[in-house]
């Protein structure tokens, strides 16, 4: 079962920094201060910022700014990294045409 | 953490939010209660984001009407966030004179209804949307329907519902309901003892089990859907698209580009699932078949990501919204049935309505939790 959160508790107000504007989503260009902010928007799971931010929504998948993601969202809740769930990796693993991954037989799919 | 509320709303899925937030534009207290450690985490991510109202049973197109002309068109500025809802009309399509007669009857029901849909041919089809497949002889046009994106309407209408003094509580299971001299009362979870004057429960197919701790049984069942979503690609068409035979149904999100299409393998009834929501090897690859099908264009576009969810399906096709008359206090909203997303805001307001003691804005004697009746 997943930990009981109350999403009413206080984490202290969003208090801009100075490196806001990095980006840490490459493939969906979002910034640090995005995700800071979203956490202040109530979203304090890795799930919750990536379906409000689209974070890890690219052709990566999450593969280059997961870990990044993670540490700036615990910091911002004030937990450490590993009280929070990674996102759910999703088939395909890798970007795959619709005509091959809706391919039956083996020979069309490498064709 | 103070656990009583005048409203106790179980779900924290998009109906759970939605009502939540109009309860507290209303001041009412109210306590949101989520076993997932994700708000939405149900059907509300786990959709195709059609906004529509052509294809609806008769009873439930009042709801969709509803919505689509008061509720979505302003919802991105009522939540002070992009809920990316495009309104450029549904095309349901049709390849064979079988299809074009399902299609027709659905278009007689909704006409009768008082919507503004009509029968195209293949041409007019292809003038709507130019990247449909030679093989489409006709499709059902219905104009004022349209997509949005569910994940931040979802959690859009948790954060505005926070904004405004909402408190939500994520990963509390509910075991079961209490009554306390003969008015639902108490909320028992794995946790503790939670008190409201008013009871929602919108707890999608888990709120038949929660449902029947006080004796109420809505017949419902589930399946699995799937959703993939594409690749960004540019701005191409703004319809929705779905087809007779549901081979598929999605759209092109507003700017991002990615197309997301929803459908099902033929196999959903017998499918295992392990108890989670999980994909099936064979359901997106089906669903890409059907793509090609209709839009032969989509087939070099990749597909980036593939995700299942479950549909609470109603015995009879359409949702429980009602207050429980054996039950005072207790309100039951569930068995959306796969579209339940296109009428949540409406959903959520008549929800808050129901819950401050007010009328609803609209009729809504369908949706009673006792209308099931046997066979014979």
């Amino acid at each position: 079962m997943p930990k009981m959160q109350d999403r009413s508790r206080n984490i202290g107000a969003f208090v801009p920094a100075g490196d806001d504007d990095l980006l840490i989503c490459r493939c969906e260009e979002i910034t640090k201060g995005e995700i800071r902010r979203a956490v202040h928007d109530g979203m304090f799971t890795l799930t919750e910022i990536r379906r409000y931010l689209r974070t890890g929504m690219g052709l990566c998948q999450g593969q280059t700014c997961g870990r990044l993601v993670k540490g700036i969202v615990a910091r911002e809740l004030g937990i450490s990294p590993a009280e929070l769930e990674p996102a759910v990796s999703r088939v395909p693993m890798r970007p795959i045409e619709m005509k091959v991954f809706g391919s039956e037989t083996e020979a069309e799919g490498h064709a | 953490m103070h656990k009583t509320a005048d409203t106790i709303v179980i779900g924290g899925g998009i109906i759970g939010a939605a009502t939540a937030c109009y309860l507290a534009r209303k001041g009412a207290d109210v306590l949101v209660l989520e076993k997932n450690a994700h708000i939405g985490d149900g059907g509300s991510s786990r959709n195709g984001g059609g906004v529509r109202q052509s294809g609806r049973d008769p009873r439930e197109l009042p709801l969709a009407m509803y919505g689509i002309r008061n509720l979505w068109p302003s919802l991105s500025d009522e939540l002070g966030i992009d809920v990316e809802y495009v309104q450029e009309g549904n095309l349901r399509l049709g390849k064979t004179p079988e299809h074009l007669r399902i299609l027709q009857g659905l278009t007689e029901r909704s006409v009768a209804a008082g919507l503004d849909v009509r029968m195209i041919d293949g041409a007019e089809a292809k003038e709507i949307c130019p990247y449909l497949s030679e093989e489409v002889v006709g499709a059902s046009w219905c104009p004022t329907d349209g997509h949005a994106n569910p994940l931040v309407t979802t959690l859009g209408y948790y954060r505005k519902a926070r904004q405004l003094g909402a408190r939500f509580i994520t990963g509390e299971k509910v075991l079961q309901l209490k009554k306390i001299k003969g008015r639902v009362r108490q909320v028992v979870t794995e946790t503790g003892v939670y008190e409201g004057n008013n009871i929602i429960v919108a707890a999608g197919f888990e709120s038949r089990e929660i449902l029947s701790s006080v004796g109420i049984d809505v017949p419902m069942t589930r399946i699995t859907l799937e959703v993939l979503v594409t690749e960004a690609q540019p701005q191409m068409f703004g319809q929705m698209l779905g087809t007779a035979m549901a081979d598929f149904y999605g759209h092109q999100s507003k700017h991002h580009g990615s197309f997301v299409f929803g459908g099902t393998s033929g196999f959903e009834h017998t499918n295992k699932d392990h108890g989670m929501p999980v994909t099936a090897s064979i359901s997106a690859p089906c669903i890409c078949r059907g793509i090609i099908k209709y839009v032969p264009i989509l087939e070099d576009v990749k597909i980036v990501r593939t995700w299942a969810g479950w549909a609470d399906i109603s015995v009879d096709g359409i949702p429980v919204i009602s207050h429980v008359e054996e039950v005072p206090g207790l309100i039951a909203a569930c068995g959306f049935t796969g579209h339940g997303f296109g009428i949540a805001p409406i959903v959520g307001l008549l929800l808050s309505q129901m819950a401050s003691g007010e009328n609803p804005v609209l009729d809504i004697k369908e949706f009673r939790y006792d209308r099931f009746k046997t066979k014979i």
